[in-house]
């Protein structure tokens, strides 16, 4: 419907209608950049820098048995979250039809692990529990979603040859879930590699994960040591499909149990209802002064969410755009057209890194180089996605080499950049940037539990400070904030391509919604 | 069912998709008892009927889809059990997918016999041919036991000897039948009333008796767009065009 509209406003070129829609994007971020907080902040970065890459290069730990029980408790997290929350979502897909079940798949969706980490944390402590609920509670909800949009895609028919009496769990077993398995499969196994991360990240808030000992190295400048740790991650990730076989995961998910970390300070789950009843309220709410707990809520909105949102939307828009630039400079690199078929690998190599890579460890790293500021944050987000954009668009490319639309007059290097590649890849290109905003804004606002004034920072004090009641107004805004983009990027998606829905269906899994 | 009465009546039913009519004006009833055919070019509208059909009584029908149905990663097997799926409870249903049931098995295993599958029973439907996948799709659809059957072309991707004993078997076991089909001689002599659409209308509603070979084809040659259908074709090569 949009297209249509677009289409006879810009006189039927397609391409004036996408960059109509890029220059609309680049104007924002221009707009966003005074408003943002991007400055250097330490001068001399390069001698780190240079440090950091040494310790890459020759990785050292010292500790075998200590790293082991790191990587083995990022993945039993990973594990055990992704085997309930995946059973949990296809149940949830099933009553999809149900407003009630959307919203509420919404809602948990929109809170980022960190948050619901930080959350139960007050009432679980520091254990098992946090993690695997802090990972599999908004899994479940991305899983209901998703398993619900792939069953959408299935042929009816097999439903019609049955009684209409059938019903419920009887009618899925037999039709909907073997119609949509192997599409299942693979899209659990995709989040399962975003679980790792995830797992990865909740040690930046102290569970034991591979995360906690990222940035205890770092922090302490042990750089041969974080080197190893990152090393393991990259490692655990691209052997993924090694050792993650199906035969092996009762096997697994044993041993995963077993790994589980114990339960450090408190847990207590009976402190719960006084969580809920009290503590997430402010004073004056709970003792019913309701002028002075508006008026709570207005300062708390004036002093805190509104710069925060402001911030966060900020440096989204510029991510955003430097990431399309990320792509369109890092893609060619890794094709066979461009590269060459051996020398793509190295370039594959650099964009599977990145991508791997969880953007928090990312800006983190950037974060000592550069100081404090939104920087750090903006450029981890923009390589990060970039990288499994350019990744996507590199394999799209190598698909079509020497298929039916290729000539023996074809251009090469960047002619073929500029008239054959891009222009071919730039549709698509664009519907998987705008399935990764909603991604970018979830992760920029996480990235201010690193110290940057997006809405995760003022989370985080909130938490430090004991106060749920800052804390929970902070999240529900930062959820509001999550389902508004969501749908103003689907909004736009039909709009720079109506296709490429369909086209990348196959591949949507990879962009779709996942944290990074 | 007491023969003779009337399973469904339609009344001047319109349909349209996407601003294309696909059924004008179409008034017809079916009585119970009754075997009908209904013949006619493609895109006369013999799909859309036949839903139309099955929306009006869906759970006196066993209904055959023009593509089957079917769910390639079960077996033939599942796929014909699941015409059974209301007779069974949900966690027999669940463990029949680990463990087939054993009185399910046996009576599956026969049907298997006469569709003639009986060495694919235990293959995943992907791995066949268009021909046994037809045959299953009959599978599931004599298996729901219903006294109603609407097919799409059931017997299309078989091959003619097998179609006629197919049809059969369809027909003996059912009371009412309202079978898509392109074979004219099928269609006469299988069937005691035939109704011939043609750009989503009806142009015929009679005794089978009444008609012709040569009369359906007329039909066929004043729609005027199938151009599949050669006039004065021999009866036995009429097999040709009937698979499309």
């Amino acid at each position: 419907m949009i297209r249509g509209r677009g289409t006879t406003f810009f006189c039927g070129s397609s391409a004036r209608v996408l960059n109509g829609v890029c220059l609309l994007l680049t104007l924002v971020a221009l707009l966003c950049l005074p408003i943002a907080d991007i400055q250097i902040y330490q001068v001399d970065p390069w001698a780190e820098l240079g440090r950091m890459g040494t310790g890459l290069i020759w990785p050292h730990w010292s500790d075998a048995w200590e790293l082991s029980r790191a990587v083995g408790q990022t993945v039993a997290f990973a594990l055990l979250a992704v085997a309930i929350a995946a059973p949990v979502g296809l149940l949830l897909a099933m009553l999809f039809h149900w407003r009630s079940v959307r919203i509420l798949c919404a809602s948990v969706r929109s809170v980022h692990e960190l948050f619901w980490g930080l959350i139960f944390m007050q009432i679980y402590g520091l254990s098992a529990t946090t993690g695997l609920l802090a990972i599999l509670v908004p899994f479940s909800g991305v899983f209901a979603k998703v398993f619900a949009e792939i069953f959408e895609q299935q042929s009816l028919e097999p439903g019609r040859t049955l009684s209409p009496k059938v019903m419920g769990l009887r009618r899925y077993a037999y039709t909907l879930i073997p119609q949509s398995w192997p599409a299942l499969v693979s899209y659990t196994r995709y989040r399962f590699e975003c679980a790792l991360r995830s797992s990865t990240i909740l040690g930046f808030i102290g569970l034991p994960t591979l995360g906690f000992h990222l940035e205890t190295a770092f922090k302490q400048g042990q750089y041969a040591e974080a080197g190893a740790l990152l090393w393991a991650f990259i490692l655990l990730i691209a052997t993924l499909r090694f050792w993650l076989r199906p035969r092996l995961l009762p096997f697994y998910l044993i041993i995963a149990v077993v790994l589980l970390p114990e339960t450090v300070g408190f847990s207590n789950g009976g402190y719960l209802w006084q969580f809920i009843s009290r503590d997430i309220w402010p004073a004056p709410l709970l003792a019913g002064e309701w002028a002075q707990a508006t008026q709570w809520y207005i300062e708390l909105f004036q002093s805190q969410v509104w710069p925060a949102l402001v911030q966060t939307l900020a440096l989204t828009q510029i991510a955003l755009v430097l990431s399309a630039l990320v792509i369109l400079a890092l893609y060619p690199w890794a094709t066979r057209s461009m590269a060459g078929p051996m020398m793509r690998w190295p370039g594959r190599f650099l964009l599977l890194f990145l991508r791997s890579t969880p953007e928090m460890v990312l800006a983190f790293v950037l974060l000592l180089l550069f100081g404090p500021s939104g920087l750090p944050a903006v450029i981890a987000l923009a390589l990060h996605n970039g990288a499994l954009i350019a990744f996507l668009v590199a394999n799209a490319s190598d698909a079509e080499w020497g298929g039916r639309l290729s000539r023996p007059d074809d251009p090469s290097g960047l002619k073929r950049y500029a008239y054959l590649e891009t222009p071919r890849r730039f549709p698509a290109m664009l519907a998987f940037l705008f399935y990764r905003w909603e991604v970018i804004l979830r992760e920029s606002a996480i990235m201010g539990i690193l110290g940057i004034a997006t809405l995760g920072f003022y989370i985080d004090s909130a938490f430090e400070e004991i106060r749920y009641d800052r804390a929970l107004v902070l999240i529900l805004f930062t959820a509001g904030l999550n389902i508004l983009v969501d749908t103003v990027s689907r909004r736009l998606r039909r709009l720079a391509h109506p296709e490429a829905h369909l086209e990348a269906s196959g591949i949507d899994e990879k962009v779709d919604r996942d944290n990074g | 069912m007491s023969p003779h009465k009337t399973l469904v009546r339609l009344r001047h039913e319109s349909l349209s998709l996407g601003g294309h009519k696909v059924l004008s004006d179409i008034s017809l009833s079916i009585k119970s008892g009754e075997k009908v055919a209904l013949v006619g070019p493609s895109g006369a509208g013999k799909t859309t009927l036949l839903n139309l059909l099955y929306r009006r009584v869906p759970e006196l029908c066993a209904l055959q889809p023009q593509a089957g149905g079917l769910v390639d990663l079960l077996s033939a097997y599942q796929n014909i059990f699941m015409g059974a799926l209301e007779r069974v409870g949900t966690l027999a249903a669940l463990w029949n997918l680990v463990h087939p049931l054993a009185e399910h098995r046996r009576e599956i295993e026969e049907l298997a016999r006469l569709l003639d599958i009986e060495e694919k029973l235990w293959s995943s439907v992907d791995r066949l041919s268009g021909g046994q996948r037809q045959r299953v799709a009959i599978g599931r659809a004599l298996y729901r036991k219903r006294p109603v059957f609407l097919g799409d072309e059931p017997v299309s991707s078989v091959d003619p000897l097998q179609a006629e004993a197919l049809l059969k078997a369809i027909l003996e076991r059912h009371e009412t039948a309202v079978i898509s089909l392109h074979n004219r001689r099928l269609a006469l002599t299988h069937f005691d009333r035939v109704i011939v659409l043609a750009n989503g209308a009806v142009r015929c509603d009679c005794a089978s008796s009444e008609l012709d070979s040569s009369a359906l084809d007329r039909f066929y040659l004043e729609a005027g767009e199938d151009s599949s259908v050669i006039p004065g074709v021999p009866e036995h090569d009429a097999w040709a065009i009937g698979n499309g």
